[in-house]
């Protein structure tokens, strides 16, 4: 709890706690507060502007905005938070076999991070979604494998740093077994840094899902995403502005939210900054 | 009975031989001195003895079994009888672990913590002098004597026969070197330990240790009681070292022998005499053969050429 309250005086913090507490309960709640089905077609009432029976408006296909959205934040969440923690847990622990192993192991680990990374990521991505197909599975299956290296360079870096370091050798000394030096002493002090990095990716994995999205790649519409959203106020841009404008400034909320959470949660977890409030 | 027996041990970086046949020998029950200047190879005769270096050459007896000659573990049981004080002694705990946690691990690592552990961790901890408050800090709230206070009670849960402290003194003012040392010796006497103490600060060797082996760039030049030792040195490194100790007693003050050069790379070692490019007493003689240890009754000394060391005994001696 006072990891929270530190956390809201942090630079951006408070917004950042406000913009994810936000989204978490839309997506959570979406069934109850959305206006409309997300999927409910009303042509008579098209591309309709902001008004007391559709707040934000309407599609193309007469469809409400505010309840696609919303939806489209279950969607949103539901992909990063999926492709997070599976990234995050292959990462931290291929990370710490690596810099924990023997040079052979350590160097193949690294070199198919290096294969991975070299690739820009929304182009990897791509080109996986293009051999294995679309849909909901395999875009979280295909988008976590690229952000696999990203936890695991800073699993390894980190491990890397502190193996040697006295504290480990002292648990050594007293006869600790490995898997416990690691649960305990390694995994502590790495785990910061990283759920840094996962705070800051959310939104990449966010703005990727969109983007496949909007390439007809990712998730299949009628399925609420944001990117289907921007992709179709992006068509019927000249007839009326408001799907995309919406659907845009919800990825910024989201994407601003979780990066100032992450730099928020950087200052917060380390015990010799905690402090220095 | 000796408590350890390292023989002959090589300790090597890569191509870097840090230690070089060195021998020791630790009996129950005695404190043992390892001085030496900074790079000597001293710290890793300690790292090695404590199983976190492996040895290249020789072997570490412990308690009468040779750690080479026992299953895995039976070399762990015996190498958990061995307790480490490191240099940082802050440095040497888990930052993210309260002062509580890190003192119930070595219970928890032998899988002897019990609920009623929690109470007797406080108990240990007032017994040295850390109140109970201090118990749910984290270690860089904690003071330099207190962090090492922590330290050994940590090493101590272990239940060790043998303390190897590395520099146990160092960035502590005198009055707590004193406390600190005093803990010790009470620790050494009620647990029946034997300390092997590794320092530069030849006062705090000389206070403390029974017996005093001098290292010089990887191998041992000279071993003997500490009092015998620092009163009449053999070698001419051990007295350029006593002389190079600053002291207060005017009657112990000797002349100072500044030694030339530096301290050669253990990479490159000297021919012969590994000391003789900067002993003032120096022959040609040292710059060829490879002087070994000789032993003389309790003391030891590897030099062609050892200073005398007052073979006969005056009632003044004894007194001194």
């Amino acid at each position: 709890m006072t990891a929270l309250v530190d956390l809201s005086r942090r630079p951006g913090g408070t917004f950042a706690l406000f913009a994810v507490t936000l989204l978490c309960l839309v997506a959570i709640a979406a069934p109850v507060i959305a206006p409309y089905g997300p999927n409910a077609i009303a042509p008579a009432s098209r591309l309709m502007d902001p008004s007391l029976q559709h707040w934000l408006g309407t599609d193309h296909l007469g469809r409400d905005i505010l309840s696609r959205l919303i939806f489209g934040a279950r969607v949103a969440l539901g992909i990063s938070l999926s492709v997070i923690a599976i990234s995050l847990t292959a990462g931290v622990v291929l990370g710490i076999i690596s810099a924990l192993s023997p040079r052979a192991v350590d160097l193949v680990i690294v070199g198919i991070f290096d294969i991975v990374t070299s690739f820009p990521s929304i182009i990897l991505a791509l080109a996986l979604v293009a051999v294995l197909g679309p849909g909901l599975g395999n875009v979280v299956l295909l988008v976590s494998i690229v952000f696999i290296p990203h936890f695991g360079r800073v699993a390894r870096a980190q491990t890397i740093a502190i193996r040697n370091s006295p504290f480990i050798e002292a648990e050594k000394v007293l006869g600790a077994q490995t898997w416990r030096v690691i649960l305990h002493h390694v995994m502590p002090n790495i785990i910061g840094p990283i759920f840094v990095l996962a705070c800051m990716d959310i939104p990449v994995v966010i703005t990727i899902e969109a983007g496949l999205s909007f390439l007809g790649l990712g998730v299949r519409p009628p399925l609420a995403s944001w990117g289907n959203l921007l992709n179709d106020g992006y068509t019927y841009l000249d007839q009326s502005p408001w799907l995309a404008t919406f659907s845009g400034l919800s990825l910024i909320l989201a994407t601003l939210g979780f990066a100032l959470l992450g730099e928020a949660l950087r200052d917060t977890l380390d015990p010799k900054l905690r402090k220095t409030l | 009975m000796t408590a350890l027996t390292l023989k002959d041990a090589v300790i090597r970086y890569d191509r870097l031989t840090a230690v070089d046949g060195v021998s020791l020998e630790l009996r129950r029950g005695e404190t043992l001195g390892l001085v030496g200047e900074s790079g000597c190879g001293k710290s890793s005769v300690a790292r090695a003895i404590v199983g976190l270096q492996p040895l290249a050459g020789g072997t570490l007896t412990i308690e009468g079994e040779t750690l080479q000659d026992v299953s895995n573990q039976r070399r762990q049981a015996l190498q958990r009888k061995i307790q480490l004080l490191f240099q940082d002694p802050a440095a040497s705990l888990s930052p993210r672990m309260t002062v509580r946690s890190l003192l119930a691990e070595p219970l928890k690592i032998r899988g002897t913590y019990t609920p009623e552990s929690r109470a007797r961790i406080v108990d240990l901890a007032e017994s040295i002098g850390l109140g109970e408050q201090l118990l749910s800090r984290y270690p860089h709230q904690l003071s330099g004597g207190q962090a090492r206070r922590v330290a050994l009670v940590r090493a101590l849960a272990a239940e060790p026969s043998i303390i190897v402290a590395d520099e146990p003194t160092a960035g502590l003012d005198i009055s707590v070197q004193g406390e600190l040392l005093n803990l010790l010796r009470a620790l050494r006497d009620r647990l029946g330990l034997s300390y092997l103490l590794i320092s530069h600060n030849l006062n705090v060797v000389g206070r403390v240790t029974d017996r005093v082996a001098v290292m010089y760039l990887g191998q041992i030049v000279e071993s003997g009681p500490t009092a015998a030792l620092f009163r009449a040195p053999a070698h001419p490194y051990t007295q350029a070292l006593l002389s190079a100790n600053l002291t207060l007693d005017v009657s112990r003050r000797r002349e100072r022998i500044v030694l030339s050069g530096e301290l050669p790379s253990p990479s490159n070692p000297p021919s012969g005499c590994r000391f003789h490019r900067r002993c003032p007493l120096a022959q040609p003689k040292c710059a060829v053969d490879v002087p070994t240890l000789q032993a003389s009754g309790e003391r030891s000394v590897a030099c062609h050429f050892p200073l005398a060391t007052a073979p006969v005994v005056t009632p003044q001696a004894i007194a001194g």
